[in-house]
């Protein structure tokens, strides 16, 4: 039978002290619903768990709006729909935080577990990447923050040292001429992997487009930060063809693979697609368009 | 050899102190430990929903959550939800409409529409099918299944 232990440290310090001891076989448990699965069928050899819910920093949401939102990260999805100024002032966080997995998977998983878990389709990091979060991280040598867009550096891999882990995720404060939004092509309506997902944010002085950026997933090795969409809009009245131009720009960098859930070609075209219906609904929420996310919440 | 360990916490209203080893899943130690097996085993990866219970009030896979996270915590399951007085409206609506039909998937349905209804007593068809989504019925009756919650809505 194999061991697997369950730690819970109430404070950062002694977090990281678990994490190092354990070496490899050491993993941060937040919501659990990737790591519980991967450490019980000993896909990666896993014995202890260091549960970092009891740490009053890791499921903390503080907002001000000025300095913007720190979201602990171990924060449930839950927990950022049942949050008023999450859901006011972020409404892209709300998106991917409702699309991921059914109710009871929302009930646990986090953004700094799926951000730490580094899937290329993982379903709040495009949304991550375009509110520009940066990922608060602690270890044995101190404390270090990391822009989202260069976390994960392959499939399941990430910029984290043996003993660190992300303690919150920070977003600046909103802008008032600002919008974003975050969509997910899956064959079905729920429940299901993205073939491609994309997040779109923008910042507009009237029909110009004043910043912009645009991220895409599940089209490469991570996902990707797409700065040629940017470019393509930055400076420009937002109009068919330029949101066509930036659309075109997450194309050319996207580099799937051929697997189950889609081809190279299709998941190229979704990457078109996406990108500018994110684009047009951030613009629409710019402009003070209630946009719901999806679903009941 | 694994390791034991004695959780203490809130089961069906009851304070409640169990011994479990560390590598169990909450689902393992209410079925195993404690003798709790209205809760179903599904598919054991958070894809089916039949383990559904409330911890802390709030709708989780049990065998999502290790055992040790529940220490101090406070767990509905399937057995919970009936009051000294019977079934909840919940319950009474499922066996009226027939909501089941072998039977495995129904405790984690229950579970979850009761979460539905504490949160939004009053859901659309679409509300209820969104967040029942989570919650797969082989046999397909998920017809039945969302008449018997809109029907305990109105209750």
């Amino acid at each position: 039978m194999q061991a697997l232990k369950v730690v819970r440290p109430t404070t950062i310090a002694e977090a990281i002290e678990q994490l190092n001891e354990g070496g490899d076989g050491a993993r941060p448990l937040a919501g659990g619903t990737d790591v519980i699965v991967i450490a019980r069928a000993r896909v990666r050899d896993i014995d202890v768990l260091v549960d970092v819910k009891q740490i009053p920093e890791l499921t903390a949401i503080e907002w001000d709006p000025d300095s913007g939102l720190t979201i602990g990260a171990a924060t449930p999805c839950y927990e950022l729909y049942g949050n008023a100024d999450v859901v006011q002032n972020y409404p892209a966080i709300i998106d991917s935080a409702t699309l991921i997995g059914g109710t009871g998977i929302q009930g646990r998983a986090s953004f700094g577990g799926n951000l730490c878990n580094s899937s290329p389709s993982g379903d709040t990091i495009p949304t991550q990447i375009v509110l520009e979060g940066v990922a608060n991280i602690a270890g044995p040598n101190g404390e270090r923050s990391v822009p989202v867009e260069d976390f994960c550096t392959g499939p399941g891999r990430n910029v984290l040292g043996q003993g660190e882990f992300v303690v919150s995720i920070s977003f600046p404060a909103p802008d008032a001429s600002g919008g974003a939004r975050f969509l997910r092509f899956i064959p079905r309506n729920e429940m299901d992997i993205a073939v491609c997902n994309a997040a779109s944010a923008v910042k507009l002085d009237g029909d110009t487009v004043r910043w912009a950026r645009v991220s895409i997933g599940a089209v490469a090795p991570t996902p990707l930060l797409v700065q040629g969409a940017a470019d393509a809009l930055v400076g420009k009245p937002l109009t068919d063809e330029t949101i066509e131009a930036a659309a075109e720009a997450s194309k050319d960098a996207a580099t799937p693979i051929d697997d189950m859930r889609g081809s190279i070609k299709q998941r190229k075209h979704l990457s078109a697609v996406l990108t500018r219906r994110t684009l047009q609904q951030a613009a629409r929420r710019a402009r003070g368009e209630d946009i719901p996310s999806v679903g009941g919440h | 050899m694994t390791d034991r360990m004695i959780v203490s916490a809130t089961i069906n209203g009851e304070p409640l102190e169990f011994l479990a080893d560390q590598r169990d899943s909450l689902l393992e130690a209410l079925r195993e430990r404690i003798g709790l097996t209205g809760t179903k085993e599904g598919c054991n990866d958070g894809n089916c929903g039949a383990c559904s219970v409330l911890m802390d009030g709030r709708l989780v896979n049990s065998c999502l959550v290790m055992a040790a996270e529940v220490e101090g915590a406070d767990v509905t399951t399937v057995e919970g939800l009936a009051t000294e007085d019977g079934l909840i409206p919940l319950q009474q609506a499922f066996l009226e409409e027939a909501a089941l039909q072998c039977g495995i998937c129904t405790p984690g349905f229950l579970v979850a529409s009761k979460a539905l209804l504490d949160a939004n007593p009053n859901p659309t068809e679409y509300e209820a099918r969104y967040w029942l989504a989570g919650n797969l019925c082989r046999c397909t009756g998920y017809d039945k299944i969302i008449r018997a919650v809109l029907k305990a809505a109105e209750a």
